[in-house]
Protein backbone atom coordinates (compact mmCIF):
# COMPACT_ATOMS: atom_id res chain seq x y z
CA UNK A 1 0.00 0.00 0.00
CA UNK A 2 2.90 2.41 1.10
CA UNK A 3 4.42 1.97 -2.69
CA UNK A 4 0.69 2.88 -3.72
CA UNK A 5 0.82 5.60 -2.03
CA UNK A 6 4.62 7.04 -3.09
CA UNK A 7 3.75 6.15 -6.78
CA UNK A 8 0.66 8.66 -6.10
CA UNK A 9 3.21 11.36 -4.59
CA UNK A 10 5.71 10.94 -7.10
CA UNK A 11 3.22 11.40 -9.80
CA UNK A 12 1.68 14.62 -8.31
CA UNK A 13 5.56 16.04 -7.64
CA UNK A 14 5.91 15.44 -11.25
CA UNK A 15 3.04 16.83 -12.47
CA UNK A 16 3.69 19.83 -10.18
CA UNK A 17 7.20 20.57 -11.54
CA UNK A 18 5.83 20.23 -15.18
CA UNK A 19 3.49 22.67 -14.57
CA UNK A 20 5.74 25.09 -12.88
CA UNK A 21 8.29 24.54 -15.95
CA UNK A 22 5.46 25.69 -18.16
CA UNK A 23 4.50 28.35 -16.28
CA UNK A 24 7.96 29.42 -15.91
CA UNK A 25 8.80 28.94 -19.81
CA UNK A 26 5.73 31.35 -20.73
CA UNK A 27 6.40 33.87 -17.88
CA UNK A 28 10.57 34.30 -19.03
CA UNK A 29 9.83 34.18 -22.72
CA UNK A 30 7.07 36.45 -22.74
CA UNK A 31 4.97 34.36 -25.46
CA UNK A 32 1.62 35.74 -26.15
CA UNK A 33 -1.14 33.77 -24.96
CA UNK A 34 -2.63 32.70 -28.45
CA UNK A 35 0.07 31.23 -29.28
CA UNK A 36 1.06 29.62 -26.05
CA UNK A 37 -1.36 30.07 -22.81
CA UNK A 38 -0.06 29.61 -19.44
CA UNK A 39 -1.00 26.83 -16.96
CA UNK A 40 -3.41 29.48 -15.21
CA UNK A 41 -5.24 30.91 -18.14
CA UNK A 42 -5.85 26.99 -19.28
CA UNK A 43 -7.24 26.19 -16.06
CA UNK A 44 -9.45 29.41 -15.86
CA UNK A 45 -10.63 27.91 -19.46
CA UNK A 46 -11.33 24.57 -18.22
CA UNK A 47 -13.58 26.09 -15.75
CA UNK A 48 -15.31 28.30 -17.49
CA UNK A 49 -16.13 25.86 -20.37
CA UNK A 50 -16.52 23.16 -18.14
CA UNK A 51 -19.94 22.06 -19.13
CA UNK A 52 -18.99 22.46 -23.31
CA UNK A 53 -16.58 20.64 -22.35
CA UNK A 54 -18.19 17.56 -20.27
CA UNK A 55 -20.20 17.19 -23.03
CA UNK A 56 -18.29 16.99 -26.02
CA UNK A 57 -16.09 14.27 -23.69
CA UNK A 58 -18.68 12.38 -23.35
CA UNK A 59 -19.40 12.31 -26.88
CA UNK A 60 -15.85 11.34 -27.69
CA UNK A 61 -15.58 8.94 -24.82
CA UNK A 62 -18.77 7.11 -25.56
CA UNK A 63 -17.23 6.55 -29.47
CA UNK A 64 -13.68 5.22 -28.04
CA UNK A 65 -14.78 2.71 -25.32
CA UNK A 66 -17.74 1.54 -27.92
CA UNK A 67 -15.17 0.96 -30.72
CA UNK A 68 -12.55 -0.48 -28.37
CA UNK A 69 -15.32 -2.88 -27.42
CA UNK A 70 -16.08 -3.93 -31.15
CA UNK A 71 -12.63 -3.66 -32.11
CA UNK A 72 -11.62 -6.11 -29.30
CA UNK A 73 -14.57 -8.65 -29.58
CA UNK A 74 -14.02 -8.79 -33.44
CA UNK A 75 -10.45 -9.27 -32.75
CA UNK A 76 -10.67 -11.71 -30.40
CA UNK A 77 -13.30 -13.60 -32.55
CA UNK A 78 -11.22 -13.48 -35.58
CA UNK A 79 -8.25 -15.09 -33.54
CA UNK A 80 -10.36 -17.67 -32.04
CA UNK A 81 -12.28 -18.60 -35.30
CA UNK A 82 -8.30 -18.63 -37.26
CA UNK A 83 -6.91 -20.90 -34.65
CA UNK A 84 -9.70 -23.64 -34.89
CA UNK A 85 -10.25 -24.06 -39.36
CA UNK A 86 -7.31 -23.88 -41.32
CA UNK A 87 -8.90 -23.03 -43.89
CA UNK A 88 -10.17 -19.63 -42.60
CA UNK A 89 -6.48 -19.29 -41.86
CA UNK A 90 -5.26 -20.21 -45.88
CA UNK A 91 -8.03 -17.59 -46.53
CA UNK A 92 -7.65 -14.59 -44.21
CA UNK A 93 -4.57 -15.22 -42.96
CA UNK A 94 -2.69 -13.20 -45.59
CA UNK A 95 -5.75 -10.60 -45.91
CA UNK A 96 -4.61 -9.91 -42.44
CA UNK A 97 -1.14 -9.29 -43.09
CA UNK A 98 -1.74 -7.21 -46.13
CA UNK A 99 -4.52 -4.93 -44.30
CA UNK A 100 -1.64 -4.30 -41.49
CA UNK A 101 0.15 -2.49 -44.19
CA UNK A 102 -2.25 -0.23 -44.68
CA UNK A 103 -2.89 2.48 -42.26
CA UNK A 104 -6.43 2.61 -41.14
CA UNK A 105 -6.00 6.18 -40.27
CA UNK A 106 -5.75 7.01 -43.69
CA UNK A 107 -9.08 5.63 -44.46
CA UNK A 108 -11.08 7.77 -42.11
CA UNK A 109 -11.89 10.21 -44.70
CA UNK A 110 -13.38 7.68 -47.01
CA UNK A 111 -15.29 6.32 -43.84
CA UNK A 112 -16.64 9.21 -42.71
CA UNK A 113 -18.11 9.85 -46.39
CA UNK A 114 -19.44 6.41 -46.26
CA UNK A 115 -20.92 6.66 -42.69
CA UNK A 116 -21.07 10.57 -42.25
CA UNK A 117 -20.57 13.03 -39.21
CA UNK A 118 -22.41 11.09 -36.23
CA UNK A 119 -20.88 8.74 -33.99
CA UNK A 120 -20.81 5.37 -36.11
CA UNK A 121 -17.94 7.06 -38.09
CA UNK A 122 -15.94 7.61 -35.10
CA UNK A 123 -16.20 3.86 -33.70
CA UNK A 124 -15.69 2.04 -37.08
CA UNK A 125 -12.42 3.81 -37.06
CA UNK A 126 -11.48 3.08 -33.52
CA UNK A 127 -12.68 -0.20 -34.30
CA UNK A 128 -10.17 -1.11 -37.18
CA UNK A 129 -7.33 1.00 -35.92
CA UNK A 130 -7.81 -1.68 -33.18
CA UNK A 131 -8.63 -4.89 -34.65
CA UNK A 132 -5.67 -5.71 -36.42
CA UNK A 133 -2.95 -5.49 -33.58
CA UNK A 134 -5.34 -7.03 -31.29
CA UNK A 135 -6.54 -9.84 -33.33
CA UNK A 136 -2.64 -10.61 -34.83
CA UNK A 137 -1.27 -10.92 -31.38
CA UNK A 138 -3.86 -12.85 -30.04
CA UNK A 139 -4.10 -15.34 -33.07
CA UNK A 140 0.10 -15.08 -32.33
CA UNK A 141 0.06 -16.49 -28.96
CA UNK A 142 -2.48 -18.88 -29.96
CA UNK A 143 -0.20 -20.81 -32.37
CA UNK A 144 2.85 -20.21 -30.50
CA UNK A 145 1.63 -23.48 -28.49
CA UNK A 146 4.94 -24.91 -26.89
CA UNK A 147 5.40 -28.68 -28.42
CA UNK A 148 5.64 -30.38 -25.15
CA UNK A 149 1.91 -29.13 -24.34
CA UNK A 150 0.46 -29.83 -27.83
CA UNK A 151 1.93 -33.11 -27.20
CA UNK A 152 -0.07 -33.46 -24.26
CA UNK A 153 -3.03 -32.38 -25.60
CA UNK A 154 -2.63 -34.98 -28.65
CA UNK A 155 -1.43 -37.76 -26.26
CA UNK A 156 -4.63 -37.42 -24.02
CA UNK A 157 -7.03 -36.77 -27.15
CA UNK A 158 -7.84 -33.31 -26.63
CA UNK A 159 -10.57 -32.33 -29.12
CA UNK A 160 -9.65 -29.35 -31.26
CA UNK A 161 -12.43 -26.78 -29.81
CA UNK A 162 -11.24 -28.28 -25.79
CA UNK A 163 -7.86 -27.91 -26.35
CA UNK A 164 -8.30 -24.17 -27.64
CA UNK A 165 -10.13 -23.24 -24.27
CA UNK A 166 -8.21 -25.06 -21.88
CA UNK A 167 -4.96 -25.00 -23.33
CA UNK A 168 -4.61 -22.62 -26.38
CA UNK A 169 -6.41 -19.54 -24.75
CA UNK A 170 -4.84 -19.43 -21.50
CA UNK A 171 -1.45 -19.88 -22.89
CA UNK A 172 -2.28 -16.68 -25.15
CA UNK A 173 -3.31 -14.65 -22.52
CA UNK A 174 -0.19 -12.64 -22.10
CA UNK A 175 0.09 -12.16 -25.81
CA UNK A 176 -3.72 -11.06 -25.64
CA UNK A 177 -2.53 -8.62 -23.14
CA UNK A 178 -0.25 -7.01 -25.37
CA UNK A 179 -2.21 -6.38 -27.79
CA UNK A 180 -4.98 -4.71 -25.67
CA UNK A 181 -2.06 -2.76 -24.43
CA UNK A 182 -1.30 -1.58 -27.75
CA UNK A 183 -5.48 -0.92 -28.87
CA UNK A 184 -5.42 1.23 -25.42
CA UNK A 185 -2.46 3.40 -26.71
CA UNK A 186 -4.19 3.48 -30.40
CA UNK A 187 -7.62 4.13 -30.00
CA UNK A 188 -7.09 7.93 -28.74
CA UNK A 189 -5.35 8.65 -31.81
CA UNK A 190 -7.88 7.21 -34.01
CA UNK A 191 -10.82 8.92 -32.40
CA UNK A 192 -9.56 12.25 -32.56
CA UNK A 193 -8.51 11.76 -36.28
CA UNK A 194 -12.01 10.81 -36.94
CA UNK A 195 -13.46 14.16 -35.64
CA UNK A 196 -10.68 15.55 -37.44
CA UNK A 197 -11.81 14.52 -40.69
CA UNK A 198 -15.75 15.21 -40.23
CA UNK A 199 -17.83 16.15 -37.05
CA UNK A 200 -19.96 18.50 -35.42
CA UNK A 201 -19.09 17.39 -31.68
CA UNK A 202 -16.28 15.69 -29.38
CA UNK A 203 -13.18 17.24 -28.19
CA UNK A 204 -11.02 16.72 -31.07
CA UNK A 205 -13.89 18.91 -33.12
CA UNK A 206 -13.56 21.29 -30.26
CA UNK A 207 -9.93 21.51 -30.31
CA UNK A 208 -9.98 22.15 -34.31
CA UNK A 209 -13.09 24.95 -33.57
CA UNK A 210 -10.76 27.15 -30.97
CA UNK A 211 -7.70 26.81 -32.72
CA UNK A 212 -9.54 28.09 -35.50
CA UNK A 213 -11.26 30.82 -33.29
CA UNK A 214 -7.74 31.84 -32.06
CA UNK A 215 -8.83 30.45 -28.28
CA UNK A 216 -5.96 28.47 -27.75
CA UNK A 217 -6.59 28.18 -24.06
CA UNK A 218 -9.56 26.59 -24.69
CA UNK A 219 -7.80 23.81 -27.11
CA UNK A 220 -5.29 23.51 -24.15
CA UNK A 221 -8.42 22.89 -21.49
CA UNK A 222 -9.49 20.58 -24.46
CA UNK A 223 -6.41 18.38 -24.88
CA UNK A 224 -5.63 17.83 -20.88
CA UNK A 225 -9.29 16.49 -20.88
CA UNK A 226 -8.82 13.71 -23.64
CA UNK A 227 -5.38 13.00 -21.73
CA UNK A 228 -7.36 12.74 -18.84
CA UNK A 229 -9.62 10.18 -20.52
CA UNK A 230 -6.83 8.63 -22.15
CA UNK A 231 -4.55 8.33 -18.99
CA UNK A 232 -8.08 6.79 -17.48
CA UNK A 233 -8.76 4.58 -19.86
CA UNK A 234 -5.18 3.14 -19.87
CA UNK A 235 -5.21 2.16 -16.07
CA UNK A 236 -7.99 0.57 -16.58
CA UNK A 237 -6.56 -1.49 -19.10
CA UNK A 238 -3.28 -1.93 -17.64
CA UNK A 239 -4.95 -3.26 -14.33
CA UNK A 240 -6.79 -5.63 -16.97
CA UNK A 241 -4.06 -6.90 -18.83
CA UNK A 242 -1.32 -7.59 -15.70
CA UNK A 243 -4.10 -9.94 -14.72
CA UNK A 244 -3.98 -11.82 -17.74
CA UNK A 245 -0.17 -11.57 -18.05
CA UNK A 246 0.33 -13.21 -14.86
CA UNK A 247 1.34 -16.94 -15.99
CA UNK B 1 -7.10 -50.34 -17.20
CA UNK B 2 -7.14 -52.89 -19.86
CA UNK B 3 -4.56 -55.78 -20.02
CA UNK B 4 -1.00 -53.86 -20.49
CA UNK B 5 0.41 -55.57 -23.94
CA UNK B 6 3.67 -55.61 -25.33
CA UNK B 7 5.40 -53.78 -27.65
CA UNK B 8 7.40 -54.95 -30.61
CA UNK B 9 9.42 -52.53 -32.51
CA UNK B 10 11.56 -53.55 -35.29
CA UNK B 11 13.20 -51.85 -38.88
CA UNK B 12 15.37 -49.10 -39.35
CA UNK B 13 14.57 -45.54 -38.13
CA UNK B 14 14.94 -42.35 -40.34
CA UNK B 15 14.96 -39.09 -39.58
CA UNK B 16 14.21 -37.03 -42.90
CA UNK B 17 15.91 -39.33 -45.20
CA UNK B 18 19.38 -39.69 -43.15
CA UNK B 19 19.22 -42.95 -41.25
CA UNK B 20 18.99 -42.84 -37.19
CA UNK B 21 19.38 -46.43 -36.35
CA UNK B 22 19.34 -49.73 -38.07
CA UNK B 23 18.52 -52.91 -37.76
CA UNK B 24 16.19 -52.30 -34.95
CA UNK B 25 14.61 -55.36 -32.99
CA UNK B 26 12.78 -54.41 -29.62
CA UNK B 27 10.63 -57.08 -27.64
CA UNK B 28 9.20 -54.74 -25.27
CA UNK B 29 7.61 -56.90 -22.55
CA UNK B 30 4.20 -56.48 -21.36
CA UNK B 31 3.83 -54.96 -18.16
CA UNK B 32 7.46 -55.03 -17.71
CA UNK B 33 9.74 -51.62 -17.99
CA UNK B 34 12.07 -51.42 -20.83
CA UNK B 35 15.28 -49.28 -20.75
CA UNK B 36 16.70 -47.83 -24.07
CA UNK B 37 19.98 -46.28 -23.05
CA UNK B 38 21.96 -44.30 -24.94
CA UNK B 39 23.46 -40.78 -25.52
CA UNK B 40 22.44 -37.37 -26.38
CA UNK B 41 21.18 -37.16 -29.80
CA UNK B 42 21.20 -40.96 -31.03
CA UNK B 43 17.75 -40.95 -31.23
CA UNK B 44 16.00 -42.15 -28.04
CA UNK B 45 13.58 -39.37 -27.66
CA UNK B 46 12.63 -40.62 -31.37
CA UNK B 47 11.80 -44.03 -30.46
CA UNK B 48 9.39 -42.78 -27.60
CA UNK B 49 7.47 -40.43 -29.97
CA UNK B 50 6.89 -42.94 -32.22
CA UNK B 51 5.62 -45.69 -29.48
CA UNK B 52 3.45 -42.94 -28.44
CA UNK B 53 2.29 -41.56 -31.88
CA UNK B 54 3.68 -38.42 -31.72
CA UNK B 55 4.60 -36.51 -34.81
CA UNK B 56 8.02 -35.62 -35.91
CA UNK B 57 10.55 -35.79 -38.85
CA UNK B 58 11.15 -39.38 -38.48
CA UNK B 59 9.55 -42.09 -39.92
CA UNK B 60 10.18 -46.11 -39.35
CA UNK B 61 10.67 -48.66 -41.99
CA UNK B 62 9.30 -51.52 -40.44
CA UNK B 63 7.11 -51.88 -38.00
CA UNK B 64 5.49 -50.98 -34.25
CA UNK B 65 3.02 -52.57 -33.42
CA UNK B 66 1.08 -54.05 -29.89
CA UNK B 67 0.95 -58.01 -29.15
CA UNK B 68 -2.17 -57.67 -28.53
CA UNK B 69 -2.93 -56.60 -32.04
CA UNK B 70 -5.08 -53.04 -31.40
CA UNK B 71 -3.40 -50.29 -32.59
CA UNK B 72 -1.38 -48.29 -29.49
CA UNK B 73 -3.14 -45.49 -30.53
CA UNK B 74 -4.80 -44.07 -27.77
CA UNK B 75 -3.64 -46.20 -25.19
CA UNK B 76 0.09 -44.67 -24.29
CA UNK B 77 0.56 -41.68 -21.80
CA UNK B 78 3.71 -40.03 -21.73
CA UNK B 79 5.79 -38.18 -19.27
CA UNK B 80 8.87 -35.98 -20.18
CA UNK B 81 11.47 -34.14 -18.88
CA UNK B 82 9.61 -30.89 -18.34
CA UNK B 83 6.68 -32.80 -17.01
CA UNK B 84 4.54 -30.72 -19.47
CA UNK B 85 2.65 -29.14 -17.14
CA UNK B 86 0.17 -26.40 -17.23
CA UNK B 87 2.23 -23.08 -15.79
CA UNK B 88 -0.91 -21.19 -15.05
CA UNK B 89 -3.23 -24.10 -13.36
CA UNK B 90 -3.62 -25.06 -10.28
CA UNK B 91 -1.63 -28.92 -9.23
CA UNK B 92 -5.47 -30.40 -8.83
CA UNK B 93 -6.56 -29.24 -12.38
CA UNK B 94 -3.01 -29.63 -13.86
CA UNK B 95 -4.11 -33.47 -12.95
CA UNK B 96 -7.69 -33.66 -13.93
CA UNK B 97 -6.81 -32.02 -17.54
CA UNK B 98 -6.83 -35.07 -19.64
CA UNK B 99 -10.54 -35.41 -19.29
CA UNK B 100 -11.69 -31.52 -19.48
CA UNK B 101 -9.46 -32.31 -22.59
CA UNK B 102 -12.17 -35.10 -23.89
CA UNK B 103 -14.95 -33.87 -22.48
CA UNK B 104 -15.62 -35.70 -19.38
CA UNK B 105 -16.15 -35.06 -15.96
CA UNK B 106 -13.01 -34.81 -13.97
CA UNK B 107 -12.48 -37.53 -11.11
CA UNK B 108 -11.86 -35.09 -8.55
CA UNK B 109 -12.12 -37.80 -5.84
CA UNK B 110 -9.30 -39.56 -7.71
CA UNK B 111 -7.26 -37.08 -8.38
CA UNK B 112 -7.17 -36.48 -4.61
CA UNK B 113 -6.61 -39.43 -3.93
CA UNK B 114 -3.50 -39.86 -6.06
CA UNK B 115 -2.48 -37.04 -4.72
CA UNK B 116 -2.86 -37.97 -1.33
CA UNK B 117 -0.63 -41.29 -2.27
CA UNK B 118 1.79 -38.78 -4.02
CA UNK B 119 2.55 -36.92 -0.50
CA UNK B 120 1.05 -34.16 -2.83
CA UNK B 121 -2.30 -33.52 -1.10
CA UNK B 122 -1.34 -29.72 0.62
CA UNK B 123 -0.20 -29.04 -2.25
CA UNK B 124 -3.53 -29.23 -4.40
CA UNK B 125 -4.15 -25.76 -5.30
CA UNK B 126 -0.60 -24.35 -5.56
CA UNK B 127 0.88 -23.32 -8.84
CA UNK B 128 3.81 -25.95 -10.81
CA UNK B 129 5.96 -22.72 -10.50
CA UNK B 130 5.85 -22.83 -7.01
CA UNK B 131 6.83 -26.59 -6.33
CA UNK B 132 10.72 -28.16 -6.46
CA UNK B 133 11.46 -29.78 -9.24
CA UNK B 134 10.89 -33.31 -7.51
CA UNK B 135 6.86 -32.22 -6.47
CA UNK B 136 6.48 -31.00 -10.58
CA UNK B 137 7.48 -34.56 -11.86
CA UNK B 138 5.46 -35.93 -8.95
CA UNK B 139 2.38 -34.34 -10.48
CA UNK B 140 3.52 -35.55 -13.42
CA UNK B 141 3.12 -39.37 -12.69
CA UNK B 142 0.31 -38.47 -10.89
CA UNK B 143 -0.90 -36.83 -14.38
CA UNK B 144 0.54 -40.12 -15.83
CA UNK B 145 -1.75 -42.21 -13.78
CA UNK B 146 -5.30 -41.16 -13.92
CA UNK B 147 -4.89 -41.13 -17.58
CA UNK B 148 -5.19 -45.29 -16.81
CA UNK B 149 -3.04 -45.98 -20.06
CA UNK B 150 -1.79 -49.65 -20.03
CA UNK B 151 1.44 -48.16 -22.64
CA UNK B 152 3.67 -45.47 -20.63
CA UNK B 153 6.16 -44.02 -22.24
CA UNK B 154 8.87 -42.20 -19.45
CA UNK B 155 11.16 -39.72 -21.87
CA UNK B 156 14.13 -38.73 -19.66
CA UNK B 157 11.71 -37.74 -16.81
CA UNK B 158 14.45 -37.56 -13.73
CA UNK B 159 17.27 -36.32 -15.59
CA UNK B 160 16.94 -32.56 -14.07
CA UNK B 161 16.40 -34.19 -10.76
CA UNK B 162 19.34 -33.44 -8.04
CA UNK B 163 20.69 -37.28 -6.95
CA UNK B 164 18.46 -38.18 -4.11
CA UNK B 165 14.97 -37.12 -5.74
CA UNK B 166 16.32 -38.88 -8.67
CA UNK B 167 16.49 -42.21 -6.30
CA UNK B 168 13.20 -41.68 -4.54
CA UNK B 169 11.25 -41.19 -7.64
CA UNK B 170 12.59 -43.81 -9.56
CA UNK B 171 11.10 -46.33 -6.27
CA UNK B 172 8.31 -44.00 -6.33
CA UNK B 173 7.43 -44.44 -10.32
CA UNK B 174 8.30 -48.61 -10.51
CA UNK B 175 6.21 -48.91 -7.04
CA UNK B 176 2.98 -46.69 -8.89
CA UNK B 177 3.59 -47.96 -12.55
CA UNK B 178 3.80 -51.79 -11.39
CA UNK B 179 1.77 -54.20 -14.08
CA UNK B 180 2.46 -51.05 -16.77
CA UNK B 181 4.04 -51.42 -20.05
CA UNK B 182 6.69 -48.58 -19.36
CA UNK B 183 9.12 -47.97 -22.25
CA UNK B 184 12.03 -45.66 -20.07
CA UNK B 185 14.66 -43.81 -21.53
CA UNK B 186 17.43 -42.28 -20.50
CA UNK B 187 21.10 -41.50 -20.33
CA UNK B 188 21.93 -42.64 -17.06
CA UNK B 189 23.04 -46.06 -16.88
CA UNK B 190 22.18 -46.22 -13.45
CA UNK B 191 18.37 -45.33 -13.97
CA UNK B 192 18.92 -47.78 -16.67
CA UNK B 193 20.15 -50.84 -14.13
CA UNK B 194 17.92 -50.32 -11.36
CA UNK B 195 14.46 -49.91 -13.43
CA UNK B 196 15.03 -52.08 -16.19
CA UNK B 197 13.11 -55.81 -16.71
CA UNK B 198 14.67 -55.41 -20.29
CA UNK B 199 17.13 -52.78 -21.63
CA UNK B 200 19.21 -51.81 -24.47
CA UNK B 201 21.82 -49.95 -25.18
CA UNK B 202 21.19 -47.44 -28.32
CA UNK B 203 24.26 -46.55 -31.33
CA UNK B 204 23.49 -45.45 -34.46
CA UNK B 205 24.42 -49.57 -35.55
CA UNK B 206 21.42 -50.56 -33.63
CA UNK B 207 20.17 -51.54 -30.33
CA UNK B 208 22.53 -53.73 -28.38
CA UNK B 209 20.44 -55.93 -25.86
CA UNK B 210 22.16 -55.82 -22.21
CA UNK B 211 22.67 -59.04 -19.90
CA UNK B 212 21.10 -57.36 -16.64
CA UNK B 213 21.38 -58.81 -13.18
CA UNK B 214 19.37 -61.68 -12.38
CA UNK B 215 17.74 -59.66 -9.52
CA UNK B 216 14.07 -57.97 -9.49
CA UNK B 217 13.70 -54.23 -10.26
CA UNK B 218 13.79 -51.95 -8.72
CA UNK B 219 16.98 -52.75 -7.92
CA UNK B 220 19.33 -51.23 -5.10
CA UNK B 221 21.91 -48.65 -5.95
CA UNK B 222 24.45 -49.67 -3.70
CA UNK B 223 24.29 -54.09 -5.01
CA UNK B 224 27.15 -54.83 -6.29
CA UNK B 225 26.11 -56.35 -9.46
CA UNK B 226 23.95 -52.69 -10.35
CA UNK B 227 27.29 -50.64 -9.31
CA UNK B 228 29.47 -53.23 -11.45
CA UNK B 229 26.95 -53.59 -14.66
CA UNK B 230 26.74 -49.07 -13.99
CA UNK B 231 30.61 -49.13 -14.46
CA UNK B 232 30.63 -51.41 -17.67
CA UNK B 233 27.50 -49.37 -19.28
CA UNK B 234 29.50 -46.25 -18.11
CA UNK B 235 32.52 -47.41 -19.92
CA UNK B 236 30.57 -48.10 -23.07
CA UNK B 237 29.15 -45.11 -22.99
CA UNK B 238 32.40 -42.89 -22.98
CA UNK B 239 33.91 -44.95 -25.75
CA UNK B 240 31.08 -43.80 -27.57
CA UNK B 241 32.17 -40.59 -27.11
CA UNK B 242 35.62 -39.94 -26.91
CA UNK B 243 36.32 -36.36 -25.40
Amino acid sequence: MSGRVGALLRGVLALGFGLGLWHIVVWASGVPPFILPGPMRVAESLWANAPMLAQNARFTLFNLVTGLAAGITLGVATALNLALSPSARLLVRPMLIFAQAVPVFALAPVITLWLGYGAPSKIVIVMLVIYFPVASAFFDGLMRLPAPLADMAQLMRATPIRRLIWVQVPHALPSLASGLRLAVVYAPFAVIIGEWVGSSRGLGYLMLMANGRGQTDLMFAALLVLAALSLTLFFVFEAVTQRLARP
Amino acid sequence: MSAAPGVHLQGDLWLGDAPLMRNLDLDLPAGGWSCLLGPSGVGKSTLGRLVAGLPGPFGLHGACVASDGAPLQGRVAMMAQDGQLLPWASVLHNVTIGARLRGQVPDGARARALLAELGLDALAHRRPATLSGGQRQRVALARTLIEDCPVVVLDEPFSALDAATRLAMQDLAARMLTGRTVVLITHDPLEAVRLADRAWLLSPDGADALDLPDTHAPRSYSAPATLAMQAQLLARLHGMHPA
